[in-house]
């Protein structure tokens, strides 16, 4: 069963444009603001709430349509390291109170996305967290964004397909629409082994399907436009979600840097519109300098065809990977003998 | 062909037959298939030793090779790592009594303000696999954690690991640190981690930066054999 998401701020607002803006990188941004290496970014949405508004209106003054709220790290296990897994429904409602803020004298719609990462944990039978205790997690730091004023739970950078859906499954639970993009940044294939086309087709068999889907992260952009082409290959009418880093993360002076200038991410922005995207922003590295660029590209350049993979290599550089495990010209499993010992 | 003649019985294969089955098996993390087999070798005589490098780390070789190479991805490492522990939680009391000879010791952890570790585990199992003796600190390891282990265990090598570019600077700090107390060139420190690059690892002063886990064995066994050739 697949039913259409129920009306929302965000389905609304992509049914009156063809292309919305997303916001950019996050942590970097925080990371400029003086954020120490280890603490937790969710932490600031109480205790420097005003760092926090800086961050959501850099967006928004870029022209972004919707924001992620500073909450990728604010499930119980992810707060568990800074001994604050106690403060899951606390944090999460602040970061979404103040994007509430930011967004209402914004002038126009603009969307508060309750960002939900993944747990950090591997789940059953691999590794020890469980669907259900997953589920409840999720669960817990949806009711605070919904609480906060949230317009949808923006769930991203997951790697596992059970990930996906217990984080869909506790926003749905506390009754808010979401969409959920996974990282793509192992071969084209998320960490986990999971191709575009895979997931593509996984949310369209899900009981309470997302609004949208897509990739965000992974490694660089001409990866994630492969990947959204990858998406868009399976004829699916539900919108793609593009979210790439400003290029490769290099270290200089004792800091991070990403390569991607902002005429680049602008390329991008329109190559990914062309690729299939209806919802297109940054990641790691993408300054509000980098989403004007963005915005800019985006409202002044005609639509182009869609990219083959050569023209995205000319543009943005090479493919981490020859093949992302879509189109069966990836190198092959090793042969066995396909015989086992009898069972009892 | 019909299902029966698809059964098989392990303890008629020849040896060869075996350790080639032992790699299918571990390739597809069959964890009962390889406690078998390292019994079977067992009853055959072999040493302790070789079905550890014949066997084993032969097999975990191919899966990390296919990791590298993108054909294998984390769920099938995980079991095949699995599988593989099965094994060595028999060989392992064995290979002490037998005073087999030992490839290094490792101390690996992801560094601090980081709890990301699905890498470093991986990193961790595959250097088992290849025969190495790891001392898992976990998440969020403080500096003095790395070199007091180090030290109190004597250590060959240090491996960090960071997943968030908030925290990859901190594995500089580790390295500063073993500066100050003289005790850079006693260790072989390792890098890695998703947002890392070889330029990277140059920079903060660490002897490599590790791709994946398969780069991270290749490159601590070249390294330790290095070593062993300057002394």
């Amino acid at each position: 069963m697949t039913d259409a998401p129920l009306p929302n701020a965000l389905s609304k607002l992509l049914e009156t444009r063809d292309w919305l803006m997303a916001d950019g990188a996050t942590g970097t941004t925080l990371f400029n603001m003086g954020l120490s290496s280890g603490d937790a970014p969710e932490l600031w949405n109480v205790d420097k709430p005003e760092n926090i508004t800086r961050l959501y209106l850099g967006a928004v003054e870029a022209g972004s349509d919707i924001f992620l709220t500073n909450s990728f790290g604010g499930t119980a296990s992810r707060l568990k390291l800074h001994k604050s897994e106690h403060r899951v429904h606390e944090l999460n409602k602040a970061a979404a109170e103040i994007g509430r803020n930011v967004a209402d004298r914004a002038g126009r719609v603009v969307i508060v996305a309750g960002s939900m990462g993944p747990t950090g944990e591997i789940m059953e039978p691999m590794g020890p967290l469980s669907y259900s205790a997953a589920v409840e997690m999720f669960h817990e730091q949806a009711e605070g964004l919904k609480a906060g004023g949230a317009d949808v739970a923006w769930i991203e950078t997951i790697s596992a397909a059970d990930e996906y859906k217990a984080a869909a499954e506790g926003a749905t639970l506390a009754g808010l629409p979401w969409v959920g993009t996974m990282s793509f940044d192992t071969a084209g294939r998320t960490m986990m082994g999971v191709t575009s086309a895979q997931l593509a087709d996984m949310v369209e068999k899900m009981p309470m399907p997302p609004v949208a889907y897509g990739a965000n992260c992974g490694t660089g952009s001409s990866d994630l436009l492969r990947t959204v082409l990858g998406f868009s290959a399976q004829g699916h009418e539900r919108p793609i979600i593009a979210k790439g880093n400003a290029g490769i993360p290099r270290y200089m002076d004792g800091h991070i840097h990403y390569d991607g200038t902002p005429e680049l991410m602008g390329d991008y922005a329109c190559m990914a519109r062309d690729a299939g995207a209806t919802i297109i922003g940054g990641c790691c590295g993408t300054t509000p300098e980098h989403l004007r660029a963005m915005k800019e590209a985006l409202e002044t350049r005609p639509r182009g065809e869609r990219p083959t993979l050569e023209l995205i290599v000319a543009k943005l550089g090479g493919f981490s990977s020859t093949s992302d495990g879509t189109d069966d010209k990836g190198p092959a499993k090793r042969e066995r003998s396909g015989r086992r010992r009898a069972r009892d | 062909m019909s299902d029966n003649e698809d059964d098989l019985i392990l303890s008629d294969l020849n040896d060869d037959e075996l350790t080639e089955q032992m790699m299918d098996d571990l390739y597809d993390g069959l964890k009962d298939e390889i406690e078998e087999s390292v019994r079977i070798l067992l009853e055959r005589k072999w040493t302790p030793y070789d079905i550890l490098t014949k066997a084993l780390v032969s097999g975990m070789q191919i899966v990390g090779d296919d990791f590298r190479d993108g054909i294998l991805f984390v769920p099938e490492v995980l079991r095949a790592a699995q599988a593989m522990k099965g094994g060595m939680a028999i060989l392992k009391p064995l290979l002490v009594e037998t005073g087999a000879p030992k490839m290094g010791k490792m101390v690996i952890g992801t560094v601090k303000g980081d709890i990301h570790d699905i890498g470093k585990n991986l990193v961790a199992m595959m250097m088992e696999g290849a025969g190495f003796e790891i001392i898992d600190l976990g998440i969020n390891t403080e500096a003095a954690s790395y070199i007091g282990t180090a030290e109190a265990e004597g250590a060959d090598i240090i491996g960090m690991s960071a997943l968030l570019t908030t925290t990859m600077p901190y594995m500089k700090t580790v390295i500063e640190s073993l500066s100050a107390q003289g005790l850079r060139d006693k260790y072989i420190v390792l890098c890695g981690g998703a947002p890392l690059n070889e330029e990277f690892g140059r920079a903060i002063g660490a002897d490599a930066y590790c791709d994946d886990a398969a780069i991270a064995v290749e490159t601590a066994k070249r390294l330790i054999a290095a070593r062993h050739n300057q002394l």
